[in-house]
């Protein structure tokens, strides 16, 4: 079974809350991308969610952007990220992530980065440009390979389409609570939590909120309505000003609010 | 040949175009594409834009004669269509007006737009203080820098033009931008796009908007000629003019179609922005067309002397035209665009735009290898008032 089933039945059964960290692969050299999965495995991420650079993201805003021309800076490509990632696997069991706009894929080779990733110990993808409609170039390898596309719905998806995006998704559905891009947002407005409860409602999956949650206030508050939340800009931030205390107190925000519930 | 009939119902051309968009933008181009339709089908909504067309724009442009050039070149028949004469200076205002006018119908209140040469984003500018909508244009520092005149005319036609540092800080950027912009504004802003790229429905609904480029000039040409030219030449950047001079003219098995794409310093160097001719398909601002791109699917930066051509991709529906050989794509470099403008305003007393220059130099050559009793058009896509201080710059040294 693939281990973000897995780890999606422990969460519903123990009726934990889950925290994914984003960061950017390569930002910091490949030697810093080993050292983060390590790092925010041991600090209690649920899964981690690994971004790679694309000189073109459109869904990020200034600090994801700012990361991934460091990582180009540093010579990153999709091929070395993977072969790293393969290296560190052993010693690592919570699901990784990959998060990739399409040309960097597309390049390498759709059917060669599936089964490469497959073999590297990758468990899941996320792909922001790649809507429901246009999905199929990557769906049957995906499954073939037993690599789960994680799929975002948002504020502005109609209630069928959440259902639909929902039973055709596997692992959990990423409900992105704002309308805008990647980076922290001094607060969120009603809507956001609306939306959690609207997706929840007709959702088969669990539910993680992402984009805009950037402090351990957020993370107690989202937390409260999905099943767990997913932190990107901060956690680059923090790393990248090598904050680890920082980056543990925001992890710590959700597995508190799991405490509580327990 | 089977009468053409794309984009299909998913909007792809052949393997080309869809909708490779983030998910909060999907809703948002389902409606458009409905609102799109449903207009197109809607005689009060044509007849609108047909009377602004003639009565604000100054349609139809002329199709002229170009005898001197025609001598000077000693082969075909050279026509000109004359977009430069259009209002705002270039073609980009029947798709600026078009789509503004259909975020009125729609109930949008703000725009916003890229631009590159700052054509696109006078167009769009001009279209939404006659139209009273919010205005907001983003363009690449580096345009801004290279056409402050035109940064100038937006501001004064009421627009806001914000400034994009990113990246190259040309026009992919500025689409970055403006796509970033459109995501956390969705519910009160249309985009206009500038060109036949970005995700379906916008390649279709620009190439309709300009397709009136060659509907009139096919009209004409017959009026003129008695029968269709044997070529039709226009310049690509995005592709817009091209797509609409083409289009009406895709089902005329006779008629030869030419794109000219910017060679920059030369295909060998790489500095150029022939993104069919060098380059490799993959996806970027929301389709899947031919892309300048490093191994790794990195956009590179594209090269020309003429902002408006500066862009690292070409519309889908040219790369499937490409790909089917129906349209002929070839490049012209920065020191024969200027060659041509500088014929053109010394031979015809008209001074194109650097990007129409591009057209100009190609025709010149296909001319001078058909025949005197043949004909060719060249879409004349702008005037070159824009372009005045790079031409000044890259000639100065050369004149007296």
């Amino acid at each position: 079974m693939n281990r973000i089933e897995k780890v999606m039945r422990r969460i519903k059964e123990n009726k934990e809350k889950a925290f994914i960290p984003y960061f950017m692969a390569g930002d910091g050299g490949l030697e810093a991308l080993q050292q983060r999965i390590i790092f925010l495995e041991e600090t209690g991420a649920t899964a981690i969610e690994i971004g790679i650079p694309f000189s073109d993201p459109v869904a990020d805003g200034p600090v994801i952007q700012a990361a991934g021309i460091r990582a180009l800076q540093e010579g990153t490509t999709l091929k070395a990220v993977i072969q790293t990632i393969a290296g560190v696997r052993p010693i690592v069991h919570v699901p990784l992530i990959i998060m990739t706009y399409m040309n960097p894929i597309i390049a390498y080779g759709i059917e060669k980065f599936i089964e490469d990733s497959c073999h590297a110990g990758i468990d899941g993808l996320i792909l922001p440009d790649l809507p429901i409609e246009e999905e199929t170039m990557v769906t049957s390898l995906a499954e073939k390979f037993g690599i789960e596309i994680i799929r975002l719905v948002t504020l502005t998806s109609p209630l069928e389409r959440i259902r639909e995006i929902s039973s055709k998704g596997k692992g959990f559905i990423y409900a992105v609570t704002i309308n805008g891009i990647t980076g922290a947002r001094s607060r969120f407005d009603e809507e956001a939590v609306e939306h959690l409860k609207r997706v929840k409602s007709v959702s088969t999956l669990p539910v993680f909120a992402g984009f805009g949650i950037s402090t351990p206030s957020h993370v107690e508050e989202m937390i409260h309505y999905c099943d767990g939340v997913i932190v990107g800009s901060k956690i680059v931030e923090f790393f990248s000003e090598n904050n680890l205390s920082a980056i543990k107190e925001l992890i710590r925000a959700a597995k508190i609010k799991r405490t509580i519930k327990q | 040949m089977k009468a053409y009939s794309l984009p299909d119902e998913r909007g792809h051309y052949g393997m080309y175009g869809g909708k490779f968009v983030p998910e909060t933008l999907m809703q948002a181009i389902v409606e458009l594409e409905a609102a799109f339709k449903k207009a197109m089908e809607d005689d009060q909504f044509k007849g609108e834009l047909q009377v602004l067309l003639k009565d604000y724009v100054g349609r139809e442009t002329p199709l002229y004669f170009a005898k001197r050039l025609t001598k000077y070149a000693n082969g075909a028949k050279i026509y000109l269509k004359r977009e430069d004469l259009n209002h705002t200076g270039a073609h980009k205002i029947n798709n600026s007006l078009g789509q503004a006018l259909l975020a009125t119908r729609m109930g949008k209140k703000k725009v916003v737009a890229e631009t590159g040469a700052g054509q696109h984003g006078v167009a769009t500018a001009t279209a939404c203080a006659l139209l009273n909508l919010d205005c907001i244009i983003f363009m690449g520092a580096e345009d801004i820098r290279r056409q402050q005149l035109n940064v100038f005319r937006m501001e004064l036609l009421g627009a806001k033009v914000i400034s994009v540092n990113t990246g190259s800080a040309t026009l992919k950027d500025a689409v970055n931008e403006a796509l970033r912009y459109w995501v956390s504004n969705v519910e009160d802003t249309h985009y206009i796009l500038g060109s036949v790229m970005g995700p379906h429905p916008f390649p279709m609904i620009v190439r309709d908007f300009q397709s009136v480029i060659g509907m009139e000039t096919r009209l004409q040409y017959l009026e003129k000629e008695g029968s269709l030219p044997e070529a039709v030449v226009a310049c690509i950047g995005g592709g817009s003019n091209a797509m609409g001079m083409f289009y009406p003219f895709i089902n005329d098995e006779s008629v030869r179609l030419y794109g000219v794409e910017a060679a920059g310093f030369g295909l060998e160097t790489n500095k150029h922005a022939a993104s069919l001719t060098k380059g490799s398909p993959g996806i970027l601002h929301g389709a899947f067309m031919y892309l300048l791109q490093d191994p790794y699917g990195q956009i590179q930066e594209a090269h020309s002397i003429s902002a408006g051509l500066d862009y690292p991709g070409v519309g889908p529906e040219h790369s499937y035209l490409k790909d089917i050989g129906r349209v002929q794509y070839e490049s012209i470099t920065d020191k024969e665009a200027l060659d041509a403008l500088k014929l053109l305003s010394q031979l015809e007393g008209i001074i194109p735009a650097l990007e129409s220059a591009h057209a100009v130099a190609y025709a010149f050559k296909l001319a001078q290898t058909m025949n005197a009793d043949e004909g060719l058009v060249v879409c004349l896509s702008g005037r070159g008032d824009k372009d005045m201080a790079t031409v000044r710059a890259n000639l100065g040294g050369e004149e007296k």
